[in-house]
């Protein structure tokens, strides 16, 4: 008998191509996401080196980072740099000969949003892509891992990754969510518990009843936000819902494959008495919605709190936190929900799918927004279809939202969608850092729900009296 | 890659700790389609007032400094993103060797990927070779990784510990994706056995 594995042990030893003596593999990569930012200089390197894509076939590029979000982005790129990106993509995915989702396509989106909706992902893959968010199709049970721009090369080259196995760490969410709480709750608060390096050197399988409880939508925002933990990837178990969702999709196996994929899926669980280096617990009813206040995602308390002080800290993290209020403009002990927001932002591959719109738009229905600016950035073409035909975008629309086309627009602030200086977001995004969202920007994480509460309230506000 | 061989360069010292991957190479500069040309905007918000005029108290601007190949950094360098520019942008400046007490993960592999040698030493001995690079132009320091040798200005010889693999791999300019087509058998009959096993894929 061979001893008990984890799903990430299952996954790993099902794609080792090559093992030498140190323990260095060769892994074999399922699936090659490619975007504009982190492509160009190794496609370059292929082309001096007489190199091909080994694999065109299970690489898939879409545009998404630097793309204009604005309904006249048909007349082009402003930017000459983001512009010049973007055109090298569109010529190297047609020298190279890989399936391509051009701006001008419906199905074009973030690229962790559109390689799940076309059914790229699938469970048991090994999935990687240029972008640390690559986590995101861990909630399929892929073994999904960000790459830096060398090993875009490698991959594209060889399809195979060289790499050394990382600690199992289990996260468990016993126990159900209060209303009101949700997935990015859920993942927040794990960061608050864990600390941005709680997770170094560990792939972490999220599970327990609240995680099995979430849709796909849910989960992919849990496993997206793994990377902020420190993790190298995020993985969860499939089960119905992931095999619901994965049934049909365009690149989903179909008829006798289907059924013979479905059956391997079905032995990907970690087996019972397995080995896990780590294992945090937190239960479900004890997480509240939650906010970030600072400059680093594990900066999160829940929305009933009060901005903490650089003496309630240790250690380094004094001066940080210091550093951070003095950034963020805030004073200890001030409620957090006195905290006046002037830009709200939903979108992102962390919270831009049809769920999280529609949960933001059932605060919003009949409502008008207090704040400066509002908008909403569908995660993919697809989403914001979808969104219009059940009537969603209208109701950000009226409420006063502005309604994009598909990007990562102010997630990271390479586009033009940018904060000003001291200009303050409530954002359904993933990273809160300095700068992040625009030079002396100012970014608190939450929620969609909380997002659209905020954008009503013009502070930070608890969706929960608003249900 | 070109293969790491001995030299004798001039050392540069930065002190400071935690210098991240922004302050190496900041975020507007990542929109580059190349590998090459971003020496110039290395250190950029340190180097270049708002302007872009240089700020003369900026280590790299100091004329004994200018032909830096080799800089003696405080701890933690090279922390923050995953993205290669920043071991791009020192490349291209004409940095060789990066010396500190210790590297942030990513930053420290894609130095090799980009045939740069980092080096880790305890903190007496990046006392030492800060001292001596503190003396300006006339501090050439010899680094010799054959031997994983650094010789100061002195004479004084410091050894220094390098994974033996990646040493082979920078002795003869050997780049990754080259060492991984040696074993394309291997991937190919991953591949077929892959594909008998999992045809969906
Ligand atoms: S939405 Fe943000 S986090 Fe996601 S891929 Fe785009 S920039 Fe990265």
């Amino acid at each position: 008998m061979t001893a008990p594995k984890t799903l990430y042990d299952k996954i790993w030893d099902a794609h080792v191509a090559h093992e030498a003596e140190d323990g260095t593999c060769l892994l074999y990569i399922d699936r090659h996401l490619v975007h504009e930012v982190t492509s160009p200089q190794a496609f370059e390197g292929l082309r001096m080196a007489g190199r091909k894509v080994r694999a065109p076939e299970k690489t898939i590029a879409v545009p998404d980072h630097n793309v204009p979000t604005t309904l006249d982005r048909e007349k082009g790129i402003d930017n000459e740099e983001s512009r010049i990106q973007v055109e090298a993509l569109d010529r190297n995915a047609k020298e190279f000969g890989i399936h391509y989702y051009p701006v001008s396509d419906v199905r074009q989106g973030i690229v962790h949003i559109v390689g799940p909706e076309q059914g790229w992902t699938l469970p048991g893959m090994t999935v990687v892509c240029g972008d640390s968010h690559t986590a995101t199709h861990g909630a399929f049970g892929a073994l999904a891992h960000g790459i830096g721009t060398s090993e875009v090369e490698h991959v594209l080259a060889t399809q195979t990754l060289i790499q050394k196995k990382s600690k199992n760490m289990k996260v468990e969410i016993t126990g159900k969510l209060k209303p009101g709480v949700t997935a990015k709750d859920i993942t927040l608060a794990v960061i608050g518990a864990t600390g941005t390096a709680g997770g170094t050197g560990h792939v972490i399988e999220y599970c327990g009843e609240a995680i099995r409880d979430l849709s796909m939508e849910g989960r992919m925002t849990v496993c997206n936000m793994a990377i902020e933990g420190g993790a190298r990837a995020g993985l969860i178990a499939p089960d119905e819902t992931t095999f619901e969702y994965v049934k049909g999709r365009p690149h989903a196996p179909k008829g006798a494959q289907w059924e013979a994929a479905l059956a391997w899926w079905k032995t990907l669980y970690t087996d019972e008495g397995a080995h896990f280096d780590k294992v945090v617990t937190l239960r479900a009813e004890d997480i509240e919605p939650v906010v970030t206040w600072g400059t680093s995602p594990e900066d999160v308390l829940p929305i009933t709190g009060v901005v903490p002080s650089p003496e309630d800290f240790t250690g380094g993290k004094v001066e940080a936190v210091r550093r951070a209020l003095d950034y963020m403009g805030l004073t200890p002990g001030q409620k957090l929900t006195d905290i006046e927001i002037d830009t709200v932002f939903i979108g992102s591959c962390t919270n831009g799918r049809i769920e999280d719109l529609r949960a933001a738009a059932e605060i919003l229905k009949g409502k008008k927004i207090k704040v400066k600016r509002a908008m909403v950035v569908p995660g993919s073409g697809l989403v914001r279809a979808q969104a219009e035909e059940e009537g969603i975008a209208q109701i950000f629309q009226d409420a006063g939202f502005e309604w994009r086309l598909a990007g990562c627009s102010m997630c990271l602030a390479m586009n033009p969608d940018q904060l000003s200086e001291g200009e303050r977001c409530a954002a359904t995004s993933n990273r809160n850092f300095e700068g992040r969202q625009g030079y002396k920007g100012r970014t608190h994480l939450v929620s969609p729900a909380m997002a659209a509460a905020a954008a009503l309230t013009g502070r930070l506000t608890d969706v929960r009296e608003m249900m | 890659m070109e293969k790491f061989e001995t030299f004798t360069g001039i050392a540069a010292p930065m002190p400071l700790v935690n210098i991240d991957t922004d302050m190496i190479i900041p975020k507007v500069f990542l929109k580059t389609i190349k590998r090459s040309g971003l020496g110039v905007h290395a250190f950029d918000e340190m180097r270049y007032d708002r302007d872009g005029n240089e700020i003369p108290d900026f280590v790299l601007n100091q004329p004994a400094y200018r032909k830096a190949q080799i800089l003696i950094a405080g701890d933690n360098f090279g922390c923050g993103s995953s993205r290669e520019h920043a071991p791009w942008a020192l490349a291209d400046f004409g940095i060789k060797v990066v010396v500190s007490t210790s590297f942030a993960d990513i930053f420290f592999n894609n130095c090799f990927k980009n045939g740069m040698l980092p080096i880790v030493l305890p903190q007496e001995q990046v006392d030492i070779l800060m001292k001596d690079a503190e003396r300006g132009e006339n501090a050439r320091m010899t680094v010799d990784l054959e031997a994983q040798e650094i010789t100061t200005s002195e004479g004084e010889v410091i050894k220094f510990e390098v994974d033996a693999f990646k040493k082979h791999c920078l002795l003869n300019g050997l780049d990754d994706i080259g060492l991984t087509l040696e074993k394309a058998a291997a991937i190919d009959s991953f591949e077929a056995k892959a594909r008998a096993e999992r045809p969906w894929v």
